[in-house]
């Protein structure tokens, strides 16, 4: 087992088979331009970038005095968090009061009087924003940021010794926190503890410590059980997780314990030795509280255990959720404390599972039988399912490439003796850390530990890849963990897409042109959100091209109307020069709007566009515009038909539509309750088939037009409604008032036809039982309809006697069967006979009921005589 | 109102789609809409809409969500409303604005501001929100009034099993009078859904300009999605979308089969029927205690059925010729007075509590026998009158193209007789088509009877019936179209058997429904074979297919074959009826599926369900007495 110790190297141990180990992540690439002392650091959790202010600056800051040196006039750094420098922010606000970054990696400047200025990592301002009129007025005498649930808040104490709180710097709500008793001075140090349910100060007023509750608005005296004597609290820190706080005291005693309301529960109280307020006061990950004191790094843990490391350098650390990021000239390191899982493989002597396997795999790779000994070993503990599982698990915590390939080689080892065992956890870890290697890698540099990944999410993860324009590798990972497009994907390209609009480095064509070769048509980027910054960006041009090649019509159309407005502001500007040019242009905007409406096939979109253009043109212009466009044309017709009848005829006279006109002003009559009004939109609907060619529909209206004027004169003889009814009706109505002349004489006028017209009298005759005047009709002239109809007339009027009258009339093929109708049925039968007719005999025996049953026989003979014959 | 519907929809899931997911979609939905207004609701119905609504949803459910009254749309006060909320549900019609606008300013004029009491009012519109509609409530000043405006988008109802329709009236009138693609944009949304249900649809046939659109209008709708599509073995093979205007002649024929009868008598809304309640009033004394909706209400009040294939008489009924249901009738009744009869062979307790589990089934099915029987007797009633047999006879005289060049002396007759417009109408289109095109001496001597007798003011309506091209004037037709169609495609069969059918044709008593033998001839011999007559139809044809992700074609005869129980070999082919679709066409589909040798099946899904009254009704502004 020795070569183990090699991996035990850097561990150092705190009490019982707790180890913190320290090593070097990377090398710094300031390692020449850069030395520590001479700046003012700040630096992002996660492996985040480093913002660097000249110390001269800001004593000067301090001092706040001479004005021929332009004091406020200074150069803050941004570098990688492997030192490589970002950008350069010009300051020249007023005093800085804190540089801190944000959450989302922003960088905050507050000044102190209150006002905060927020630049992305490329020193370009994002926002700005004031604190409070009262801090403004009373100018900030400290502040500092924390991290909560609601994000990144600011808590500051203002020279008045007021604390004020604000949650989230994107909601800037701030409070101001309860006054503490007697506070005349600064206090000795403050801290804040930001708990899931609430925020709380905490201030140390010389030996005092007051709780400042920013729901309550309390103020409260809290008594830490401090044995060691002392005057004043000096240092507080809490832990990320603000779930654990320690104190030093100016005796030298640090106390840790629990961040709960009245800190009653203790975990440890422990004597430093050191009087002198340390640089840094932090928690590492959970489990210890690290200072800094000049060259002395000093680990105490909760149990007073304690190591200490020698710094020869000036080094800044940095609070990570795992562990410390120490930050130096030539180099960064990682303090954490050593997984218990990788302390279970690595550990002298360890025989955990993990640690088994992990020899097994090396015997076997030096084909050694031992290999087998050990996985009996495990096997016979039944642990092979464990071991394999710790052996994934602190690979994940592995800095080392080969150490981490080691590991999962033995996991997968192991794997081969667990049937069926689940190999998902295998696959994930070998994802992660080709993540973590590929991101910790100098080119990237944010040297993330497994820990923190897990936390942050690798979504965040890609967030700051697009931050840090890093698009290639996080279109990979998105690809590589097969995230959906929404998520990886579209949110990348879209990002990428976003920049170069931004950026102007290539002319509007090829950036058009750019875009559209990453993105293509199945990205799930929209064209219309690019195309929006483009228009905000000013770059109009650009974003025409790009909505060339936005699928979606509902979200293309509204930026094209947009957009015309944008060309209406121009076309002013330019009046003066190429109008001609401006003019067309502007046409051809306004004039692909419908046609990109009538592609999407959605009417409510044509709508919008007809809408607009009837806004935004004249009528004339309207007309010729729409004309052009079927579609969006016959939805304006119908618009027209349902709301404005007047302007749909008026559209088909501008159009030469003689056809429509005219059908419409027939309609138009339809509806008029006017009579004389009704007159003339028929004569206009004459006049119009007319120019149409349409003879027989102007032969028809003029019909109807002579109808009309005929029946006025019957309603005011009559005193009686006409003017609604058909020709047919008319005469109906006449043949009812027995006025048969008239009847007869609007058939002539009208020339109706003989047919009809019969049928017409007869059926009215019989329906008004003039049975005589009927007989008198039908002996006027051979009955143009035959006299079926007369018999069936009678029939279905029960007049049977009537009917008879015009048998004799009948068709002979007729006959028989109106014979039978009448009831007939002897002299039907007679008919048959005679016709020498037997399946009309058999018809008429099968209407022979059973009074019939004389006839039924007599039929019978008659049959039987046929059939002799 | 609505309700009433069956309590259980289990019907919907019997086919080889289960279409109950369609249904659940659309309940979903409409409850999602109507949660957003936290507290009791009064619905205020566009009328057109309350039946569709049944097919989504029961009162009993509007109820658990909170619906405390429902009133229909009318113009003046609305009546007195103790819900918090009121949620106008309406279509995108502008008139319909004007009376929410009249309801609305009615409401504000009511003197107490405790009156109003906070109450909230909403607009849903139905299938989509409109601009022009939003617009109207704008300028008519109401707009402020209303709290929200939303929308309900849902494009299809389930009908039945096999029959999906988006229950849009007047469609094809919409398309071809006014070139309001309207509804051809809510169809391709509408097979959006239907793939994202059941996967997308390999193959697509088409014919006509609106199938066309159609497909161009969805497969620009896929791309906008840009493979976000669910990833599902598709479960429907073909699609067949059939634009109205390849085939006019079939909803001028008259139907003979049972459904399509009642339909054309009656009238069948969104699968509910309201017939003279004369026939059934002595069923109800019958009724022993059971208090069923009928019997509730009075005997002057038209009787409503509910049609659909839950009803096990009905599904036997519904497709065949109406010379056949007089037998299919008599065999269920022996059928079912045999089981009545079980009850004196039952002789052991055992025997007997076996009888008494089938009861309320026996007593469901002597219910059901009765009411078909009664419907028998009205269909009967017309269909022994001479002229229902004249009409029949000139419709086959005409597709037979006999005597078609010359004015028919049956129709002018019926002229005369004043018989109803939308018959006579039927027959001269029929005559026109069959005639290839009417000489415009035929066509001005019909129009000439018709407008002195019915009114001038139906110059417009056969300038309707021209423009889409159900009138034409034998000068525009290059070549004898119908006589080519009529043979090639077999369209008229002589002697046609409608007791036991052998084709298609039995749905008209001789002539096969033109969409369908589309529809056949696609599966065999296919349409290659049929060239020269895709030709002379409205083009343009397509036949295309739909790209997917490789690993989603159905494999034949593969593993989930054996678990669904399904006869994985028969393809599913779904037609979709672009203008409407009548029963007959149903129905012809329908026995296609189950004819020997043949190796589909069909779900129909259509715009609407039309016949000839109705599509002639839509055509025109004007009422067709």
């Amino acid at each position: 087992m020795q070569t183990m110790a090699l991996f035990t190297s850097d561990w150092n141990p705190l009490g019982k088979d707790i180890y913190y180990r320290k090593f070097e992540l990377n090398s710094m690439f300031w390692t020449n331009d850069v030395d520590l002392k001479d700046f003012i650091i700040t630096s992002a959790p996660f492996g985040g970038p480093i913002a660097l202010i000249e110390r001269k600056n800001w004593s000067r800051l301090g001092t706040n005095g001479n004005t021929s040196l332009k004091p406020n006039q200074f150069n803050i750094f941004i570098f990688s968090s492997l030192g490589s420098i970002i950008s350069t922010i010009k300051w020249k606000g007023n005093e800085l009061s804190l540089i801190s970054w944000s959450n989302r990696e922003d960088l905050l400047c507050i000044q102190d009087d209150g006002i905060v200025s927020v630049y992305d990592i490329y020193a370009n301002l994002q926002n700005t924003f004031t604190l409070d009129q009262e801090i403004r007025d009373t100018k900030v005498l400290e502040c500092k940021t924390f991290n909560g649930i609601h994000g990144t808040g600011i808590a500051v104490l203002t020279t008045s010794h007021r604390f004020f709180i604000l949650n989230n710097i994107s909601d800037p709500k701030i409070r101001r926190l309860a006054e503490v008793p007697g506070l005349t001075k600064s206090p000795q140090c403050w801290t804040i503890v930001a708990s899931n349910s609430e925020t709380i100060v905490l201030v140390a007023k010389d030996n005092e410590l007051y709780s400042l509750n920013a729901n309550a608005q309390s103020c409260q005296l809290i008594t830490p059980a401090i044995s060691a004597p002392f005057t004043a609290i000096t240092e507080m820190s809490v832990s990320y997780d603000s779930s654990h706080i320690s104190l030093l005291t100016d005796s030298g005693s640090l106390w840790m314990g629990r961040a709960d309301n009245d800190l009653t529960h203790k975990y440890c109280e422990f004597d430093t030795k050191a009087k002198a307020r340390p640089q840094q006061l932090l928690w590492c990950g959970n489990s210890a509280v690290v200072g800094l004191w000049k060259n002395i790094l000093l680990v105490v843990g909760p149990d007073k255990d304690w190591l200490n490391y020698v710094v020869d350098q000036p080094v800044h650390m940095v609070e990570e959720i795992d562990g410390i990021r120490i930050i130096g000239n030539y180099m960064q390191e990682f303090l954490h404390k050593v997984s218990p899982v990788v302390v279970d493989i690595f550990g002298i002597g360890s025989i955990a599972p993990g640690a088994l396997l992990l020899e097994a795999n090396k015997e076997f790779q030096r084909h050694s039988h031992r290999a087998d000994e050990y996985i009996r070993m495990i096997q016979e503990r039944k642990e092979m399912e464990t071991s394999v599982q710790q052996c994934i698990r602190a690979a994940g915590h592995e800095y080392g490439i080969s150490t981490q390939k080691m590991l999962m080689r033995a996991a997968s080892f192991g794997k081969c003796f667990v049937p069926h065992m689940e190999s998902k956890p295998f696959v994930q870890m070998c994802q992660t850390l080709r993540i973590l290697n590929a991101i910790r890698h100098h080119s990237i540099g944010i040297p993330l530990s497994w820990n923190q990944l897990e936390v942050l999410t690798v979504e965040v993860l890609i967030d700051r890849l697009i931050l840090r324009r890093h698009f290639c590798l996080a279109l990979r990972i998105a690809s590589y963990l097969k995230m959906s497009e929404e998520k990886g994907a579209a949110r990348v390209l879209g990002n990428w897409a976003l920049l170069k609009v931004k950026q102007r480095v290539s002319d509007d064509e090829r950036t058009a042109r750019d875009i559209f070769n990453k993105l293509g048509y199945s990205s799930g980027v929209p064209y219309s959100e690019i195309a929006d910054k483009a228009i905000d960006n000013g770059r109009t041009q650009l974003a025409i091209k790009l909505l060339d090649h936005e699928l979606r019509s509902s979200q293309q159309v509204p930026l094209l109307l947009k957009l015309k407005q944008h060309r209406l502001a121009l076309q002013r500007a330019i009046e003066s020069g190429d109008t001609n040019l401006v003019h067309t242009r502007l046409s051809d905007r306004v004039f692909s709007l419908p046609q990109r409406a009538i592609e999407s096939g959605d009417t409510n979109l044509v709508h919008t566009v007809i809408i607009r253009l009837r806004e935004a043109l004249s009528a004339g212009e309207f007309l010729m515009t729409i004309r052009d466009y079927p579609i969006a044309y016959s939805l304006y017709q119908k618009y027209c038909r349902e709301e404005e009848t007047e302007k749909l005829t008026d559209l088909y006279y501008q159009e030469d539509d003689f056809a429509s006109e005219a059908n419409s002003w027939l309609s138009r009559s339809l509806t008029s309750n006017n009579v004389t009004q009704k007159q003339s939109y028929l004569q206009s609907a004459y006049d119009s088939f007319k120019k149409s060619r349409n003879e027989f529909n102007a032969s028809m209206i003029d019909e109807n037009i002579r109808l009309n004027k005929y029946q006025i004169k019957l309603e005011e003889k009559f005193h009686r409604k006409y003017l609604s009814l058909s020709l047919h009706q008319t005469m109906k109505q006449l043949i009812i008032d027995k006025e048969y002349k008239l009847s007869e004489e609007l058939k002539k006028e009208f020339k109706v036809g003989d047919r009809r017209y019969w049928w017409l009298k007869m059926t009215i005759l019989a329906e008004t039982a003039e049975f005589l005047e009927l007989e008198k009709f039908s002996k006027i002239k051979k009955s143009p309809i035959g006299y079926e109809p007369f018999v069936d007339i009678c029939l279905e009027h029960r007049n049977r006697y009537e009917a008879q009258k015009y048998l004799l009339k009948i068709n002979e093929e007729n006959k028989i069967k109106y014979y039978v109708k009448c009831g007939l049925l002897e002299d039907a039968a007679k008919f048959a006979f005679e016709a020498k007719d037997v399946e009309a005999l058999d018809y008429v025996s099968s209407r022979c009921g059973p009074t019939n049953r004389l006839l039924a026989d007599k039929i019978t003979t008659m049959k039987n005589q046929l059939r002799l014959k | 109102m609505i309700g009433s519907n069956d309590k259980t929809m289990s019907h919907l899931s019997t086919g080889r789609l289960n279409v109950n997911h369609m249904k659940e979609l659309a309940k979903h939905e409409l409850l999602e809409c109507l949660d957003k207004c936290m507290g009791s609701k009064a619905i205020v119905w566009d009328h057109e809409l309350v039946g569709i609504f049944g097919l989504v949803a029961d009162y009993l459910l509007l109820k658990e969500h909170q619906v405390i009254q429902m009133f229909e749309l009318r113009p003046g006060r609305l009546p007195a409303i103790t819900a918090t909320h009121v949620i106008y549900l309406t279509r995108t019609k502008l008139s319909l604005m004007d009376t929410i606008a009249d309801n609305l300013l009615n409401e504000d004029k009511k003197p107490s501001i405790a009156a109003k009491n906070g109450r909230e009012f909403h607009v849903i519109f139905v299938p989509r929100r409109s601009i022009l509609c939003e617009r109207k409530l704008q300028v008519l000043g109401v707009y402020g009034n209303l709290n929200t405006i939303s929308e309900y988008g849902v494009e299809l109802f389930a009908l039945d099993s096999d029959v999906l329709s988006m229950e849009w009236q007047n469609c094809f009138q919409e398309i071809y009078v006014d070139n309001d693609y309207t509804s051809l944009f809510h169809s391709a949304k509408a097979l959006m859904t239907l793939q994202t249900l059941y996967g997308i649809i390999p193959n697509v046939f088409g014919l006509g300009k609106s199938a066309k659109v159609v497909f161009d209008l969805m497969t620009k709708m896929r791309k906008e999605l840009s493979g976000s599509e669910p990833q599902i073995t598709p479960q429907i093979d073909q699609l067949l979308l059939i634009d109205r205007s390849v085939d006019l002649l079939t909803p001028l024929m008259t139907q003979t089969t049972y459904e399509g009868l009642l339909d054309e008598m009656f009238g069948i809304t969104h699968t509910t029927i309201k017939v003279p309640p004369e026939k059934f009033v002595h069923h109800n004394s019958a009724n022993d205690g059971q208090t069923s909706e009928e019997t509730i209400e009075g005997p002057t009040e038209a009787k409503q059925f509910h049609l659909n294939s839950s009803e096990e008489l009905f599904v036997k009924l519904r497709d065949i010729s109406f010379k056949s249901v007089g037998p299919t009738l008599r065999t269920s009744a022996k059928a079912l007075t045999q089981q009545y009869d079980e009850r004196h062979n039952a002789k052991t307790v055992r025997q007997i509590r076996q009888f008494v589990d089938k009861l309320p089934a026996l007593q469901s099915a002597r219910k059901s026998q009765s009411n078909h029987t009664s419907m028998a007797e009205l269909i009967k009633e017309v269909t022994d009158e001479e002229s229902f047999y004249e009409t029949i006879q000139t419709e086959h005289q005409f597709v037979n193209c006999i005597e078609t060049d010359k004015t028919s002396p049956y129709i002018e007759d019926c002229i005369a007789k004043v018989d109803p417009l939308v018959k006579i109408l039927r027959l001269i289109c029929i005559q026109s088509f069959a005639n290839n095109g009417l000489k415009s001496k035929v066509i001005e001597f019909y129009k000439r009877e018709i407008l002195q007798t019915y009114g001038y003011q139906h110059i417009l309506t056969f300038n309707n019936l021209e423009k889409v091209g159900l009138i034409r004037n034998s000068g525009t037709y290059s070549h004898r179209v119908y006589n080519v169609l009529r043979k090639t495609l077999k369209l008229t069969v002589q002697g046609v058997n409608e007791l036991s059918p052998t084709d298609i044709a039995y749905v008209h008593s001789g002539y096969a429904p033109l969409s369908v033998r589309l529809a056949q001839y696609l599966d065999h011999p296919g349409w290659r074979a049929i060239t020269d007559v895709l030709k002379t139809l409205p083009e343009p044809t397509i036949e295309e297919t739909q790209h997917m992700a490789p690993g989603l074609r159905k494999r034949r005869n593969s593993g989930a074959s054996i678990q669904t129980g399904v006869i994985e070999d028969q393809k599913l082919i779904a037609v979709f009826f672009l203008g409407g679709c009548t029963y007959t066409e149903i129905s012809a589909l329908r026995f296609l599926s189950q004819k020997e040798g043949f190796n589909a099946d069909f779900i129909v899904i259509t715009t609407n369900i039309i016949n000839g009254k109705t599509f002639l009704q839509s055509l025109t502004h004007l009422p067709l007495k």
